[in-house]
Parts: C-alpha cells; structure tokens; sequence
C-alpha cells in the first residue's frame, strides 16, 4: 500500500517547475491560498479574544454576585462616580473604534496616508480615554476611595456631612464600598492596561504602515490588531453601564 | 486571480479547493458612519434612560442597549457578518460557554445561601 507519505505531492513535483515562489507575506508557502490565510488568521484571532472574553468575564461575574449581595454599598458607591467622565470617555471610545475600523478599510483598499492618519488618530482617542480614566482614579484617590489600609468609609456612614443625598450606610455595609471599588479598579484597570498594550502595538503598527507594509495587499495585522481593539471597546461598553449608570436611582 | 471564481459554494460542492470559501468582503467607510452614529446615539440614550427612575427596568434597560451596542460592534466593526460559517459558529460557541459557565456559578452560589437573596 501507498502511504501518502510516499506520493509524490503533486505542488512539489508538478507544480514546482512553472511556479515562480513568490514569497508574500499575504499568501505563505503552507498556506493554499491567500483567503484560506486569512481565515485561519482570523479564527486563531477569535480564539484569543474568546480567552479574553472568559478572562473579563470571570469579573463581570464577580460584579452580578457582590452587587447582588451588598446592594446598599455598590449604590452609593457607583453613585460617586462621574456619569459625563464616563458617558465622555464611551463617546472617545466609539470615536477612536470608528477611526480603526475606517483604518482597516485603507489598508483593504490600499491607502497608505488615509491608514497611517486613522491609526495615528485611533491612538490619539486612545491617549485621550487613559487620561480621563487617570483623572477620575486621581479623584478616588484624593477621597481615598481606593480599597486598603487608606480606605476611608466615611462618605458612605455620614453622607449628609459631604453634601452627598444618600442615606448613610451601617459601618460594616459601608465596609463593603471597598468590595465595589476593588472591582472598579480591577476591570477599569484591567481595561486600561489593553489599551496601554494596544498603544503600544499601534506606535509599531503606525511606523509599519508609514513603511508600506499593509498598502500592498497584507492587511492580517491591521485587520487582526483592529479586532483586539474593538473587543476592548466592547468591554468598555458593558463597564460604562454597569459601574456608572444602573445604580443612579437608589433613593426612590 | 483567473483561479478565483471557483472558490465558492457553487462551483466547489466538496469543498476540495478552499475549505473555508470565505468570500472576501470590505466594509465600506459609509456602512462603518453607520454603525458609529448608531453607537453613539445608543450611548446618549443608555446615559438619559439612567436618569430615570424605571425601578427594575433601569438595569434590563442599560443592559440590554450594551448588548446592542456590542453585537453592532462584533457584525460590522469586527465584521463576523460577513465572516465563514466556521468563523461565527465558533464565536457564537464561545459566548454560549460564556453564559453556561456564569448560570452554573450561580447556580451554585444561589443554592449556598438559601434565604440571603
């Protein structure tokens, strides 16, 4: 019996004489063609981001059970934070998600000034997300409202005396405002490093495309760092509503 | 590209040229102003639908415009409506895996502290 091993493969003898090996970053030698590359770029692509999905999941989770347990506590303490910050940062966000997404569109078409500015204004939204995002945790730290031996429960056992209406809290429920910002902090924080990681990436992958790198058919990178991108996006989307805006009607 | 026209359902039945046929589609900036006008529209709405008081609903509300928002965002920014079979069977395997493993926790924690709820 032939095993397969043993037939001659038809690329290697046939083909070989007449096919010129063109080595294109878009089309490599194990690949049969340039869209089956792609697809499996695509799908190992999707395979992290579902990873990533399980990974901030975990913490969404976490958020449901404690929210549900300690509901006074996560009230007053999502209360605190600011609702334009937050609505402000969705709209950077959206917008800096919208210039990736026009930025993988001129790649596709092979647009080399129109990819390097949306990658360049793609990372200047970005900046911009981060730095409101360091104001407002430069905030909780001057109230200190970052969890730790400096926590203060203050705020939340004696609202009336900082001007705040909210009923005040027993001691040990107002203990569990930490639990609220310790999640805050860990998701917008887990949040916030993506993007510093995706900041990163876009400085190599704007000084890639000035090069003419992803203007001459190869868009996996662009297109596969704008999927990265938009799944951080998406986390944000879940974040803004959950720790800034569901808990705005507590005293009623 | 004289090859190209056979990698596609039609002409390829067994699926012996290109496994994945994924037919190749660009998104076009028009269809991308689109989606950000409609995520930027849902943002303003999520953010007003917060200042009013709809008892439970507030959250049902805010939840379910972030999950719009996100599905947008997967279909046409991330382009999965225009991906292989493979591609989107798999996503949607995933976030199934998602929603099984945070009913089962909860199942569990619901069932630890009977009466705390």
């Amino acid at each position: 019996m032939d095993s397969t091993l043993a037939t001659p493969h038809p690329h290697e003898t046939v083909l070989h004489a007449e096919h010129e090996h063109v080595v294109l970053p878009q089309h490599r030698h194990h690949f049969e063609t340039e869209e089956q590359q792609r697809e499996a770029g695509s799908f190992g692509m999707w395979l992290f981001l579902l990873t990533e999905i399980m990974f901030f999941g975990g913490m969404f989770f976490a958020y449901l059970l404690y929210r549900n347990w300690y509901y006074p506590a996560f009230a007053v303490a999502s209360n605190q934070l600011s609702v334009p910050l937050g609505a402000v940062n969705t709209a950077v966000l959206i917008s800096s998600g919208f210039c990736m997404a026009i930025g993988v569109w001129a790649a596709e078409v092979r647009k080399r000034g129109v990819l390097v500015v949306m990658l360049i204004l793609t990372t200047f939204f970005g900046l911009i997300f981060l730095g409101v995002k360091a104001d407002e945790y430069h905030e909780k730290y001057e109230l200190h409202h970052i969890p730790g031996s400096s926590f203060s429960t203050s705020m939340f056992v004696n609202p009336a005396a900082y001007g705040i209406k909210e009923e005040p809290l027993s001691p040990d429920m107002a203990q569990k405002t930490q639990i609220f910002f310790f999640l805050y902090f860990a998701m917008t924080g887990m949040h916030a490093l993506h993007m510093i990681i995706g900041i990163v990436l876009l400085f190599w992958l704007t000084w890639r495309a000035h090069r003419g790198d992803f203007s001459a058919g190869y868009v996996a990178p662009i297109e596969n760092f704008g999927l990265y991108w938009h799944f951080v996006d998406i986390v944000w989307l879940f974040l803004f509503p959950l720790l800034y805006l569901i808990n705005r009607h507590p005293l009623h | 590209m004289a090859h190209e026209a056979i990698h596609t359902d039609a002409n390829d039945p067994q699926n012996v040229t290109n496994p994945e046929h994924a037919q190749h589609h660009i998104v076009t900036p028009l269809q991308y102003t689109y989606v950000f006008a409609t995520l930027l529209f849902f943002t303003g709405v999520t953010v007003a639908a917060a200042y009013v008081d709809l008892k439970w609903a507030n959250p049902v509300i805010a939840l379910a415009i972030a999950c719009f928002k996100a599905v947008i965002v997967i279909l046409f920014f991330m382009h999965v409506a225009y991906q292989s079979r493979l591609i989107k069977m798999t996503i949607g395997a995933g976030f199934f895996l998602f929603l099984v493993l945070v009913t089962m926790t909860m199942t569990d924690y619901i069932s630890r502290s009977w009466g705390l709820w």
